[in-house]
């Protein structure tokens, strides 16, 4: 048994029980006794191996996710109409040979069974190609955008996921007042504006400066490029300002409103009564009782969030030339360049479905009652 | 989804989770860390003297900085395609011949001077010896000859340039001041072979080519005006004067092209003098151009471009060897129904209305930059906008106007189509102006604007389109697009061709003037072949766009265009632009904006946060009255 005490899980569960108990039992304190008193090796054991075929059923589901994920991935992108070799070369002076050697290159002049073969072979030992505009391994494209992505999206995701609970909680507590009205309709009106126009009047207002104000923010770009050091880091954090604002104003919408609604949903609940009745204070109340009740739905939604947190974000990163993954993806979108739009794609899915599998995992460590 | 269950059950049975402490702290130091991130730049000193530091480095070199918004898609010579990457190339290695920037006949470059045999199968040129590549070896014949030959060589390195390499038999360099083209058969284009000259003693060393990018080791040894110096994908590619170009030395003493995949966020970054030049994507918009003529030292240069906006008709799609496909509509064959189409296009009001005047009027098929090869329509031949002979001429090829239709023999009244390119605001535009005037004209024209126009195009699929080719120097590509040899193998194929045209007198034509070396009579060749175009109806030439560009005067004093008179500066035939650039004194563009805006900036984030924060603890505290 001594597994399952360092279970992090099951004491986390076991945990949960007692104060589940300590709620029903009115007498506070006291009432643990009982409670106590069952916490014997027996149960424990049991839940410990309920959750590990939980974890493993859901993990097991995601990595037949992957493999649809990969397989569709191949034939989705053949749909995409347009001569990959013609539209790389559209407007410019090439002979039919050079055409010729290009599709040679690529592979395309194979049959589709044959660049599917070759394909599911090449990725399952981690090759997905060259990227047929850039000449460079789809890996390595990718890898390189993957830190400015991560940079942008993740440190606005952290940022809006942050305010979108803090202002959902206030919001919900105080609905109906001046504030809740303000800043749900605030944030509803921010949600509702097109990131790229927003990060267009952002960059007109406070990079190049409008009438007093000076420019104070880089016009895009990740990196001034002659900086090292700390110099380097404050350069783009200089540089990361505009585009994280514009996505946390447009993105912190989502989780004050779920977080909003789903504390609305508790605020009427007679525990919440007992807890004052107890003589709680009423931000204890929120804090302690109603808030971790009602963060279920929000834990959804950040997975999600974090899941896309790798895909980028095309207008924002575009609007600010931002050299992240969404920017690429969209220029292997337009040629189509096959095995990039492959690899990211399949990146993509991959991060949505990993995340999904954590909320799935961690469930029933913030409610215990998932997943039995 | 099972999981919107599991919320609908956690609500009604809640459980609060004890141990809260670890996750505020996390996060308050996950927040603390962003914050620190994503703000320090106002709250820190460090920036101030970031930007001091930069200012400083300012003073002393000139900083020529460039938006574009195209990705570079290789640094190899032997692969890149994009005009970006060419561009670079045209910078940092010497090609055999340049282009005069006043009218654009090629002058000398790495070769001084080139001349063809008696049999006209071999040329010989004199390689300069004042050219050195950047390491300091000198660039000789033998250099010239080892590009020629790995491209020749099919080594997966045929992507870039091997259309200018076909027809060689063999090239060499019996001295390092003399390189040796051997030809299959005579090409009148040898002075415009646009192939970067690479080192020998640096890319003989590379292991496999067809994969190497040139973005690793920097700098790059080159030979041209400029050296590459430093590249980050999708941010910006550096590059620095060679002081010890053999034509002298660039004024700027740093060129950088800097990404910025938006225009309009371009143009922001012009007006705050973050770049120093916007080169449009093709051209500025313009209420992009409009927006920058009130702004103080910004100059826009409106000249005329390198590309040619017409309107091509389906001559009916086939093979090489004559098999017909696609459905491309029948009365289309009819030459006077294609010219009664161009002669009710009134090309002025395009121009005004459509281009707002950033356009010449189309005619002949070659813009009129190119001096030596443009044409214009005798006063008989052209096709003006007359409304009325259109229709006289439709009446004449059996269309009559039944009830404000045009109707066939067939009793079908005349409907075509049009392909036009979504992304292209223009196109659409264009296309309402058609459906107007070919209404009037009783044909109804329906406006089919796609994403990727290749599929219906190599299909044949289309009754009429818009399109649109970029000119060079020498015009042998623009016209071999429309002989026969450049059709399709196999229906629906892509290939070569750009509208199926396939005519016996103008391919003869072509091949003379692909034999014909003297230039003189070359060009009238040329004319000829254009004057068919024209006469026939297939490529219809409306307007020839502009080249919409913008830079700072305050920090380049004078920079040559392409032609020199008026002309384009980005994407030129030749450095002349960049290497001529002179720098205006004192500013250069630099990034992140003066250390007065960083101080301000900070001053206006330190007042903000106090104000946020005071009113936040109010707020607290009124609160906190309440919650008692």
């Amino acid at each position: 048994m001594t597994g399952a005490e360092s279970n992090p899980a099951a004491i986390l569960a076991a945990e949960a029980e007692a104060a589940r108990t300590d709620r029903g039992a009115p007498g506070g304190p006291a009432g643990q006794a009982g409670p106590r008193g069952r916490r014997d090796s027996g149960p424990r054991a049991r839940d410990t191996t309920a959750y590990l075929q939980y974890a493993a059923g859901k993990l097991g589901g995601a990595l037949v996710s992957m493999f649809a994920v990969l397989v569709t991935s191949f034939f989705l992108f053949r749909l995409i109409p347009g001569d990959p070799v013609k539209q790389m070369t559209g407007g410019r002076r090439v002979s039919s040979e050079q055409l010729e050697a290009m599709r040679q290159e690529f592979g395309l002049d194979q049959p589709v069974w044959q660049q599917f073969t070759a394909y599911c072979g090449n990725v399952l030992t981690g090759d997905f190609g060259t990227s047929y505009q850039f000449h460079a391994p789809v890996m390595d494209k990718i890898t390189e955008a993957l830190p400015a992505t991560l940079w942008l999206t993740g440190t606005a995701y952290v940022l809006y996921t942050l305010i979108g609970i803090w202002l959902g909680t206030r919001t919900a507590w105080r609905n109906g007042r001046l504030g809740d009205r303000f800043h749900t309709g605030l944030a509803l009106t921010l949600y509702s504006v097109p990131s790229f126009w927003l990060g267009l009047l952002l960059i007109i207002t406070f990079s190049v400066g409008m009438g007093p104000l000076p420019g104070l923010f880089p016009t895009g770009g990740m990196e001034s490029g002659d900086e090292s050091g700390f110099a380097y880091v404050v350069d783009v954090a200089h540089h990361m300002v505009l585009p994280v604002l514009t996505l946390v104003a447009v993105g912190y919408a989502q989780t004050l409103l779920v977080m909003r609604s789903s504390l609305l949903d508790e605020m009427g609940s007679d525990y919440l009564t007992t807890a004052r009745a107890k003589g709680l204070r009423d931000d204890l109340v929120r804090r302690r009782h109603a808030v971790p009740n009602a963060l279920l739905p929000t834990v959804t939604l950040m997975f999600v969030n974090l899941g896309t947190v790798v895909a980028g974000a095309i207008l924002v990163e575009t609007v600010f030339s931002w050299p992240g993954l969404g920017g690429l993806f969209y220029q292997a979108l337009s040629v189509p360049d096959l095995p990039l739009v492959q690899g990211l794609f399949f990146v993509f899915a991959t991060a949505v479905i990993l995340m999904n599998t954590v909320a799935d995992v961690i469930y029933p460590l913030l409610d215990p009652r998932v997943g039995r | 989804m099972d999981r919107q269950d599991q919320h609908g059950r956690s609500r009604t049975r809640p459980a609060p989770a004890r141990s809260r402490l670890p996750f505020v702290a996390a996060a308050a130091a996950a927040a603390a860390f962003v914050l620190t991130a994503g703000l320090a730049t106002p709250l820190n000193p460090a920036p101030q003297k970031a930007a001091a530091e930069a200012a400083a480095e300012d003073d002393g070199k000139k900083t020529l900085t460039v938006a574009v918004a195209q990705s570079v898609d290789s640094l190899s010579p032997f692969i890149a395609q994009r005009l970006l990457s060419t561009s670079i190339h045209r910078l940092t290695y010497e090609y055999l011949t340049n282009y005069d920037p006043k009218d654009n006949h090629a002058v000398p470059a790495f070769a001084t001077k080139w001349q063809p045999s008696a049999d006209k199968l071999t040329w010989t040129y004199t390689i300069r010896s004042n050219s050195r590549w950047s390491d300091g070896k000198k660039a000789t014949a033998q250099d010239a000859a080892w590009t020629f030959n790995k491209i020749m060589s099919k080594e997966g390195t045929a992507t870039a340039n091997s259309n200018f390499v076909t027809n060689f038999r063999k090239v060499t360099a019996p001295s390092p001041t003399q390189l040796v083209i051997e030809l299959k058969k005579p090409q009148s284009t040898m002075a415009a072979l646009d192939v970067p000259i690479v080192p020998k003693h640096v890319w003989e060393k590379v292991d496999d080519i067809s994969k190497f990018n040139n973005d690793k080791d920097f700098p790059v040894v080159g030979n041209g005006p400029f050296v590459l110096t430093d590249f980050k994908v999708d941010q910006y590619v550096k590059l620095r004067a060679n002081k010890n170009f053999w034509r002298g030395a660039p004024k700027f003493d740093e060129l950088v092209f800097k990404t910025y995949k938006d225009q309009d966020a371009a143009v922001a970054a012009l007006k705050k003098g973050e770049v120093s030049f916007v080169a449009g994507q093709p051209a500025l918009t313009p209420a992009q151009a409009n927006g920058l003529k009130g702004e103080p030292d910004v100059k826009v240069n409106n000249g005329p471009g390198r590309r040619f906006f017409a309107l091509a008709t389906n001559p009916g799609a086939r093979t090489r060897d004559g098999k017909k496909f696609g459905d491309g509509h029948p009365a289309l064959l009819d030459k006077r129904v294609r010219q009664a189409l161009f002669l009710s296009v009134d090309r002025k009001a395009i121009v005004d209305k459509v281009f707002q005047g950033n356009a010449v009027e189309g005619a002949g098929y070659i813009p009129p930059r190119f001096s030596e090869y443009s044409w214009q329509p005798s006063a008989g031949q052209e096709l003006g906008y007359d409304p009325q002979r259109a229709a006289k001429l439709l009446d004449e090829a059996g269309y009559e106007k039944k009830g404000g239709k045009r109707v066939g023999k067939d009793g079908k009244p005349l409907n075509l189509r049009i392909l036009c390119h979504a992304t292209d605001p223009n196109d659409k535009a264009v296309g309402k102006y058609l459906k107007e005037w070919w209404g009037d004209l009783g044909i109804g024209l329906k406006v089919n604007c796609l994403d990727d126009v290749s599929v219906p195009w190599y299909a044949g699929e289309y009754d009429l389109a818009f399109d649109g080719w970029s000119v060079n120097p020498d015009p042998d590509f623009v016209l071999g697009i429309h002989t026969c040899a450049a059709l399709p193998e196999k229906a629906k194929e892509s290939a070569a061709t750009d509208n199926f045209i396939c005519d016996k007198k103008y391919d003869e034509l072509y091949e003379k003037q692909l034999a014909e070396y003297d230039p003189a009579k070359r060009a009238g060749l040329v004319k000829q072949m254009e004057s068919w175009l024209y006469d026939s109806g297939y490529m219809n030439v409306i307007a020839y766009p502009n080249a919409v560009e913008a830079y700072r005067t305050d920090q380049i004093k004078s920079i040559a265009t392409m032609p020199s008179a008026a002309g384009n500066i980005y994407g030129q035939d030749g450095y002349w632009s960049w290497w001529s650039a002179v720098p205006a004194s004192g500013k250069t563009s630099s990034d992140g904006g003066s250390s007065t805006g960083v101080i301000i900036g900070i001053a206006v984030a330190a007042v903000v946060l106090a104000g946020g924060g005071a009113l936040f603890a109010l707020r607290r505290r009124s609160t906190a009255d309440d919650r008692e």
